[in-house]
């Protein structure tokens, strides 16, 4: 009579695969693990938004939203107002978004269109995903070494007082850090133009740059200023390369040439030596101001990006 | 006569409010290969996901009525010991790509923490080896990773990582459909050696190849099973006209 | 064709090939930062190292013969302690949000993480302020190597995710069907197929924090000793070069070139080691 296999085995192996068998609760413990993970991956953002309401609290009662406008920042008279500081992050960022738009949007076409692959593309690649990983105090560190003097040469051209740093300065070494970041997102989104469409207005007899001009860019528009909000929400965070070379002063600046502060370089520079809560509380607010603004720039771009990978 | 190994009673699988399998009754003789044909959506390979407990994985997965293993309701037992007793195959051939050979075939012991003696492993490997027809051919690379296998010597070891275990009932997921004809005459050979020492149940949507190898067959038409009794009458003299009309072609 | 529209399209060639010249000279340049710092840097930094210099520790302003040991530790330490805060959690997070695909909590978790890596740098520095140097009372290792490990831990989470979206349901079923319990299909099966995008994941964090200094300021702090003791504070490749590059003494402002070097290196080697790892390991489906 014909046994089926499992009954002719070794009785040994087969009672251990039915009998030795630990299971139920680790089973259950796993996934409660992995949920436990997820959840504290939430709770930490809250968290942190939470303890940077808490830890200013003293500023945010004492000033409301007249810390926003208010122009004097005097630690020791115990009066803090942040538009120096605003100013000086709105121009370094807005000034250094352009700068690198210069560079960043012609290198997203040269990827995105010209040399998609390749040797050129693969190399031009690599260099950019270097640049993104360049520590930002070696940006800093160069910048002040090289750049501080070139700009102290321009300044005297121009007939402003030489000093080298300021704010101009900073804005050239953002631009120099955010340009790999918008250039990479720049080729993404010039790439997932569909081919046909490029293909039907070059078939219509129209040239290459005409092609990028009327169907390319317009197709890639709102994802290029996605990138451009991200690339913005990066230079806002910046902080070791700006406060290297920006002067860190703490008045309003008077031109683009002046020494200033932005939100992350006063933080940086006098957290340290911040005495008395109030300092303390007010400093942690301007890390509570940019913590939203960016976090607000963040979604926004990321959220038409995702729409523009979902358009036909 | 002996009892059938495994017996299907009112059985039903639903995912929702979405019924798949209504009422089957089904039973299954040691040693022997059922087919299981059936035109695409009418819940084949449902119906052997149950016998392992792999349908309830899905959520939304329900079922009613009772499936006998050796007389033991298997909704009774752990799902993880009725898979253990209950082997399948895919449709595609999917060896652990970060495991040898070796390591695949005896995976379900060495994943599961389950010790066995050197020679105990040794000895489980070359047996399912050798019954999957593959041994002569990786006998000399067992420490290499599998995926330098063709694709039917894929599926052969993934027969043999089943066999490995063991099991009471061998399931065949349209075994050969992302073969070619070549690997696909193989493992039929195979498969018709092996129905000698262990239950088979084959889904096929090839009715050539179930006249070929099964001894039995089982028809389900939209979840419903329409005839079921020995391949060779059933397919010469059909009973009911549904069987007819889906073994001549006329839909499926 | 008539002579009006023959210049029409000969204007427009050459505009489209002044637009082509414009576009690659733009982008060239571009990268040129690139090359000029790192030729700053071997220049100026290549001089500055040998064997003591990695060996010795920082001496006193005018006193030759400084050396960056204490701060290649303290770098090494610092990784160490973000390693341990990030990767457990990150790849747990990942395996639970590449399970949980579907789901609400999923969709909000992931929200949640890509929101913690767009935080500047400096203001994980504060929290890690408020809540570890506040509740100790001093700076500490520990507290950079929390501020660190929340740097690191979206980049785990999400190159977690990423990879074993990648791994195919049919190896999942394969192991469920030879009974396999779900724990150690996901942590035995799974997880190692995807294992080479997880480690680069890993690697890449790490190149990433090695060269952070805000975050480091108010938490590790610096220190001019030798220090393993993580409750002390603890100096860092880049906390050096940002004190020695800002101070006015040219014999400092050698150090952070050659301490900037030993940075970079680090920081590129770790990249080019990714690389090759992906390459190696990887695994097909």
């Amino acid at each position: 009579m014909n046994h089926t296999i499992a009954e002719m085995m070794m009785p040994a192996a087969r009672s251990k695969i039915t009998l030795r068998y630990k299971w139920g609760v680790s089973e259950a413990s796993f996934r409660k693990i992995l949920y436990l993970a997820g959840l504290i991956l939430l709770v930490l953002l809250v968290a942190i938004l939470f303890s940077l309401v808490v830890a200013s609290l003293p500023a945010l009662r004492q000033f409301g939203l007249s810390f926003l406008i208010g122009k004097t920042w005097d630690p020791v008279r115990g009066e803090f107002g942040a538009l120096a500081f605003l100013v000086g992050t709105l121009m370094s960022s807005f000034m250094a978004l352009v700068i690198a738009m210069v560079f960043s949007l012609p290198a997203s076409i040269f990827l995105g269109e010209y040399f998609p692959h390749g040797r050129v593309s693969g190399f031009m690649k690599s260099i950019i995903e270097l640049l993104a990983g360049i520590p930002s105090v070696i940006y800093g560190f160069w910048g002040l070494f090289l750049l501080v003097p070139m700009v102290r040469g321009l300044e005297t051209a121009v007939g402003v007082p030489p000093q080298g740093v300021g704010i101009f300065t900073a804005s050239l070494v953002l631009a120099v850090m955010i340009i790999p970041y918008a250039a990479s997102i720049g080729t993404e989104v010039i790439s997932l133009v569909p081919a046909d469409l490029k293909e039907a207005a070059l078939s219509l007899g129209a040239t290459r740059f005409e092609v990028i001009r009327k169907v390319v860019l317009p197709y890639a528009s709102s994802g290029i200023f996605a990138g451009i909000l991200l690339a913005l929400g990066r230079a806002l965070g910046e902080t070791m390369a700006v406060t290297m070379v920006i002067g860190n002063s703490n008045f309003l600046p008077q031109s683009i040439f002046s020494p200033g502060n932005t939100m992350a370089s006063v933080i940086a520079n006098e957290f340290t030596e911040a005495t008395g809560h109030l300092y303390l509380a007010s400093l942690i607010e301007l890390a509570l101001v940019l913590f939203i603004v960016t976090t607000v720039i963040n979604i926004l771009g990321k959220l038409i990006i995702r729409k523009m990978g979902t358009r036909k | 006569m002996e009892s059938p190994i495994l017996r299907i009673e009112n059985f039903s699988a639903a995912f929702g409010e979405n019924t798949v399998l209504k009422n089957i009754n089904l039973s299954f003789s040691r040693n022997t290969l059922t087919a299981i044909i059936g035109p695409s959506g009418c819940g084949k390979t449902t119906l052997i996901r149950c016998i392992n407990r792999m349908h309830e994985l899905t959520p939304n997965a329900r079922v009613s009525g009772k499936i006998l293993l050796d007389n033991q309701n298997i909704y009774d037992t752990d799902p993880i010991i009725v898979r253990r007793q209950v082997g399948m195959v895919f449709q595609r051939p999917n060896p652990f790509p970060t495991m040898s050979i070796y390591d695949n075939v005896v995976a379900g012991y060495k994943l599961n923490g389950i010790k066995l003696s050197k020679e105990e492993m040794d000895q489980t490997l070359e047996e399912s080896l050798l019954r999957a027809g593959l041994w002569k051919e990786v006998k000399d690379s067992l420490h290499r990773r599998g995926t330098f296998l063709s694709g039917g010597q894929q599926q052969r070891l993934c027969i043999a990582r089943a066999l490995a275990m063991h099991p009471e009932i061998l399931l065949l997921d349209e075994p050969t459909s992302a073969l070619d004809p070549k690997s696909t005459a193989h493992i039929e050979e195979l498969v018709s050696e092996l129905k000698k020492t262990v239950t088979i149940i084959q889904v096929t949507h090839n009715i050539a190849q179930a006249a070929r190898v099964s001894d039995s067959a089982a028809f389900l038409y939209l979840g419903e099973l329409v005839e079921f009794g020995v391949t060779e009458k059933m397919f010469t003299a059909p009973k009911d006209k549904r069987t007819d009309e889906y073994l001549t072609g006329r839909f499926g | 064709m008539n002579r009006m529209a023959e210049t029409a399209i000969s204007r427009r060639i050459r505009v489209d090939k002044l637009f082509k010249a414009l576009v690659i000279i733009l982008s060239v340049s571009s990268i040129v930062p690139m090359f000029l710092i790192l030729f700053m840097i071997v220049k100026n930094g290549v001089s500055v190292i040998d064997w003591q210099f990695i060996s010795h520790l920082p001496k006193p302003v005018g006193e030759a013969g400084g050396g960056i040991a204490n701060a290649i530790w303290g770098t090494l330490i610092l990784i160490g302690l973000s390693f341990v805060f990030s990767v457990p959690l990150g790849v747990l997070g990942g395996i639970f949000l590449s399970e949980y695909r579907e789901s609400k909590l999923a969709y909000l978790i992931r929200l949640s993480v890509e929101i913690l890596q767009g935080i500047p740098s400096i203001v994980i520095g504060i929290i890690a302020y408020v809540w570890v140097v506040m509740a100790m009372g001093s700076f500490s290792a520990l507290s950079g190597g929390v501020a660190l490990g929340i740097m690191m831990l979206p980049v785990i989470v999400m190159a977690t995710e990423e990879t074993l979206k990648l791994v195919p349901d049919s190896l999942r079923e394969a192991s469920l069907a030879l009974g396999v319990p779900y724990s150690r299909t996901i942590m035995k099966v799974i997880l190692p197929a995807g294992l080479s995008g997880i480690l680069s994941g890993i690697l890449l964090g790490i190149a990433r924090v090695a060269g952070e200094t805000a975050p480091l300021l108010f938490t590790a702090f610096g220190s001019p000793f030798m220090n393993l003791n993580i409750l002390k504070p603890i100096n860092s490749l880049p906390l050096t070069i940002f004190n020695y590059a800002t101070s006015p003494y040219p014999d400092w402002h050698a150090l952070a070139w050659g301490a900037s070097f030993v940075l970079i290196a680090f920081v590129l080697g770790l990249n080019l080691i990714t690389k090759l790892v992906t390459k190696r390991w990887k695994v097909q489906f």
